[in-house]
């Protein structure tokens, strides 16, 4: 008998239709993947089922748990399965906790409320909870707060929660796309463990077909609001019988053409980093000995040639933004020399720094906080100009603003809207319209698509390819996520700790990684073609 | 945790003492000699002279600044010049008074403005809270004085239940005066839970929107639990930092309603003094509120760690 039964289930907020006719089923035990690109309606499935939906919003159909009808259940009803026979894992672990409660508490809370134990009691359980979600207790008392944590350490809090009364029904929805791919790796593996510890049943929700894969005993697909295909992993993934199936397939593996290889050794250097450190005042731990500084970028050498492509790749915390930051002359090192076209930029005045800046231009990770909402296009692209020598003259700054939005695949129409009007997609597109406008010899790009759905991320990535080929730009990219290394980079540098540990072509270190730091990101990184082949001998 | 406490505590006795001298300055320049004040206008050069070199007026600058300062510390405040009594017999009456009415006044406003704030937030857009905050709103737009008025008619002179002004003293039992207290908190208390519902839901709605309180719903917990328990206190910051303002104000700002009801407070203290150009009681009153005001910033600050943990930063 199923777990969960989604039958015809169709939501509407307002009047703008959301889902229709999903179907849906999960038995005991198994692993459901749940995938679709965002605003496909993914989480509002998750949502119904918690019946947490928001206001205005109306269900229709049949969604029935454990014999219980969902949508008919009186909110009553619905309070004693939450946490208790349902439990839910969120996306965001940075702010999924309450800042003002102990983790004990949090973990306590829903023990207390649904078994009516006594305080002691539903601490004893919260704290073997904890433990089995890796947060031992003699490092992480129950008296820790959330900030005091990291986020992969808070998302096992959320888990402990959501697991704390053994649920029939675990619902995870992205748990790991915040966090970096080790990180990411070992929140699967508990998820994996606890299912088959408790025989429950796992609704995985992502944006990301890999992982889906590595863990789903069944897939459904989700595009705008209706299931295009539903079935088991192994066979949905190798037959892709739907062509919705084989372009996220397709998308998901995407690496983009670039004819013109770029040749080390070619031309004298563009950017040249030497031993550059940056450390920052630690925290005293007692009166007389002096507090320890923090490195968090230490003696750290690399090169960008002319039209190169190089990616720079590491956990989470391992410094690489902070270099970033320091190349793109935005912070101080505290030792070392950045030179770019054999010019020194480091320790010059702000002044000396513009022929630099112009040259040198960045796009960031997230395509909505990066703009101001209240100006135009036209103004925010021209936004670099203002470090040309000569100004331009508005008719000719309206001309290389629709050049530059040429070039990156936008109508010289878009000029005169504003931020809001555009997708997450367009959006980014916009922020490379904005770096490439000086017509700069490096672009540093940090994390530029993480935040993108993967047909859209195989977009850009195909855009910057093309302006490499066109323009000959040099891009760092800073990532890490090892596929976008392998699409774009002519070369990777694994960074660990503040330091780079291994540095080579692409496919060399992301196919025999030598150092452990890179040996650890490989064996994390989800793949696509490793986890189908898998999933193929498993499900014959 | 006891170094942000340190820190705060050093930065109010700072502030204090840098208040001090901006008030003795103020003083310094203002027009007047209250020798010459004290002694009237007929009395002779060397009389004023006489009794400026007994005030000690005709000592150094510094000298006179620690001076005063040395006597604030030790409640000795220097003696009226209206009345020729020690300034801190004087102000002892009147904090008696106003002191118990700021007080009464800001825990009023407090018991009606955060179920007010919660009601209202939890029902964001409906009827409930369009009529609440229609309420709040009529709260915040009318003058203290008029309720003050409209609630002496309906409680003094229809029902008799209190009386309509003045201060028996608390000689006369506490509960007699208690009820000449009891109007006039509500005046002062009605536009402030006005003012302080209104943050105090606006601060809870932003709150209701996070992503732990999703947290908390998916725990199984019912939306009042949610709503008392994870919302509430981290809807407390904006609240407390408009308390410390409205006690200040309460304690200083009261000379109109203390008018209304004849109650023999600071305000009016201070506002005599002004009009009998009594300079040294204005001094010392403006010094004391002074100080009041950055203790309660200090009880503010303390009251922000309780309530969040990233403030005490890493034991």
């Amino acid at each position: 008998m199923s777990l969960l039964e989604i039958e015809n289930l169709s939501l509407a907020i307002g009047a703008t239709p959301i889902l229709k006719g999903v179907e849906l089923t999960i038995a005991p035990g198994e692993v459901v993947g749940l995938v679709g690109e965002s605003g496909s309606g993914k989480s509002m499935t998750a949502l119904t089922i918690m019946r947490l939906l928001p206001h205005l919003a109306r269900a229709d159909g049949r969604v029935a748990f454990d014999g219980i009808d969902i949508l008919a259940a009186t909110e009553d009803q619905m309070c004693a399965l939450r946490g208790d026979d349902i439990g839910m894992v969120f996306q965001e672990p940075m702010t999924a906790l309450n800042p003002v409660k102990t983790i004990g508490e949090q973990v306590a809370e829903g023990i207390r409320w649904h078994t009516k134990a006594g305080r002691a009691e539903a601490e004893d359980r919260a704290r073997k909870i904890l433990d089995r979600v890796g947060l031992p207790e003699a490092k992480f008392p129950l008296s820790r707060y959330p900030h005091e944590l990291s986020g992969g350490q808070r998302q096992r809090v959320i888990i402990a929660i959501a697991c704390a009364l053994k649920p029939k029904l675990l619902i995870a929805d992205e748990p790991t796309t915040a966090l970096d791919v080790v990180l990411q790796a070992q929140i699967l593996d508990l998820l994996r463990d606890l299912v088959s510890e408790n025989r429950m049943g796992l609704l995985l929700i992502s944006h990301d077909l890999a992982v889906v894969t590595e863990m789903a005993d069944r897939l459904t697909i989700l595009r705008r609001g209706e299931v295009t295909e539903a079935g088991d992993t192994a066979r949905t993934l190798s037959e892709q019988q739907h062509p919705y199936t084989r372009e996220l397939a397709l998308a998901s593996m995407h690496v983009p053409a670039r004819p013109k290889p770029h040749l080390a050794g070619s031309a004298k250097p563009l950017l040249e980093v030497e031993n550059v450190g940056r450390a920052y005042p630690g925290r005293r731990t007692s009166l007389f000995r002096p507090a320890q500084p923090i490195r968090a970028v230490d003696d750290v050498s690399l090169t960008i040639e002319p039209a190169q492509s190089v990616a720079l790749v590491g956990r989470s915390g391992c410094g690489k933004s902070t270099l970033a930051r320091m190349i793109l002359a935005l912070d101080k090192p505290t030792a070392g020399t950045i030179r770019f076209r054999g010019e020194a930029i480091t320790g010059r005045p702000e002044a000396a720094l513009r022929p630099a800046r112009r040259d040198m231009q960045v796009v960031f990770q997230d395509p909505y906080g990066s703009f101001d909402p209240r100006q135009k296009v036209e103004k925010l692209v021209a936004e670099p100009l203002h470090l040309l020598e000569k100004q331009p003259a508005k008719p000719e700054r309206r001309e290389m603003v629709a050049h530059a939005l040429h070039e990156v695949g936008l109508g010289p129409r878009d000029m005169d809207k504003y931020p809001h009007e555009f997708s997450g997609g367009q959006r980014q597109r916009l922020s490379i319209a904005r770096a490439i406008i000086t017509r700069p010899k490096l672009v540093v790009a940090d994390e530029p698509v993480s935040a993108l759905d993967v047909s859209i991320r195989a977009q850009i990535l195909d855009l910057f390819a093309e302006l490499n080929q066109k323009l000959g730009i040099a891009y760092l990219f800073i990532t890490h996520d090892l596929t976008v290394a392998r699409a774009m980079a002519d070369e990777v540098l694994v960074m660990h700790e503040g330091r780079i540990v291994e540095r080579g072509r692409a496919a060399d270190v992301l196919d025999h990684p030598r150092s452990e730091a890179a040996q650890a990101l490989v064996a994390a990184a989800p793949d696509l073609h490793r986890a189908i082949a898998r999933k193929m001998q498993e499900q014959g | 945790m006891t170094a942000y406490l340190l820190k705060r505590l050093i930065i109010a006795a700072l502030t204090l003492v840098l208040a001090s001298m901006v008030v003795f300055a103020v003083m310094e320049i203002l027009p007047g000699d209250p020798a010459r004040l004290m002694l009237g206008m007929n009395a002779s050069a060397e009389q004023v002279e006489v009794l400026r070199d007994q005030m000690g007026l005709n000592a150094p600058l510094v000298l006179r600044y620690l001076r005063w300062a040395g006597g604030l510390l030790s409640l000795d405040f220097g003696r009226s010049y209206t009345y020729s009594v020690p300034v801190i017999d004087l102000v002892r009456e009147r904090v008696v008074v106003s002191l118990p009415l700021a007080l009464i006044a800001l825990a009023l406003s407090t018991i009606i403005a955060i179920p007010v704030g919660v009601f209202s937030a939890s029902r964001q857009g409906r009827a409930g809270d369009t009529l609440t905050m229609g309420a709040a709103q009529l709260g915040v737009a009318v003058p203290n004085f008029w309720f003050a008025l409209m609630l002496i008619y309906l409680f003094a002179v229809w029902l008799h239940l209190v009386p309509a002004g003045g201060f028996p003293g608390w000689g006369a039992g506490i509960w007699i005066a208690l009820k000449s207290l009891i109007l006039p908190a509500i005046a002062l208390a009605l536009p402030q839970a006005a003012i302080l519902g209104r943050v105090a839901r606006s601060a809870l709605i932003e709150v209701l929107n996070e992503d732990y309180i999703r947290t908390a719903r998916a725990k199984g917990l019912p939306y009042r639990a949610v709503l008392w328990r994870h919302a509430l206190r981290n809807a407390m910051i904006p609240v407390l930092t408009i308390l410390g303002l409205q006690f200040a104000f309460l304690l200083a700002g009261t000379i109109i309603i203390e008018n209304v009801f004849y109650l023999p407070g600071l305000g009016r203290l201070i506002f005599q003094a002004i009009t009998q150009r009594d300079l040294i009681v204005v001094e010392s009153i403006v010094m004391l509120l002074v100080a009041a005001v950055i203790l309660i910033n200090l009880v503010v600050d303390f009251s922000y760690a309780i309530v969040d943990p990233r403030l005490r930063g890493r034991q």
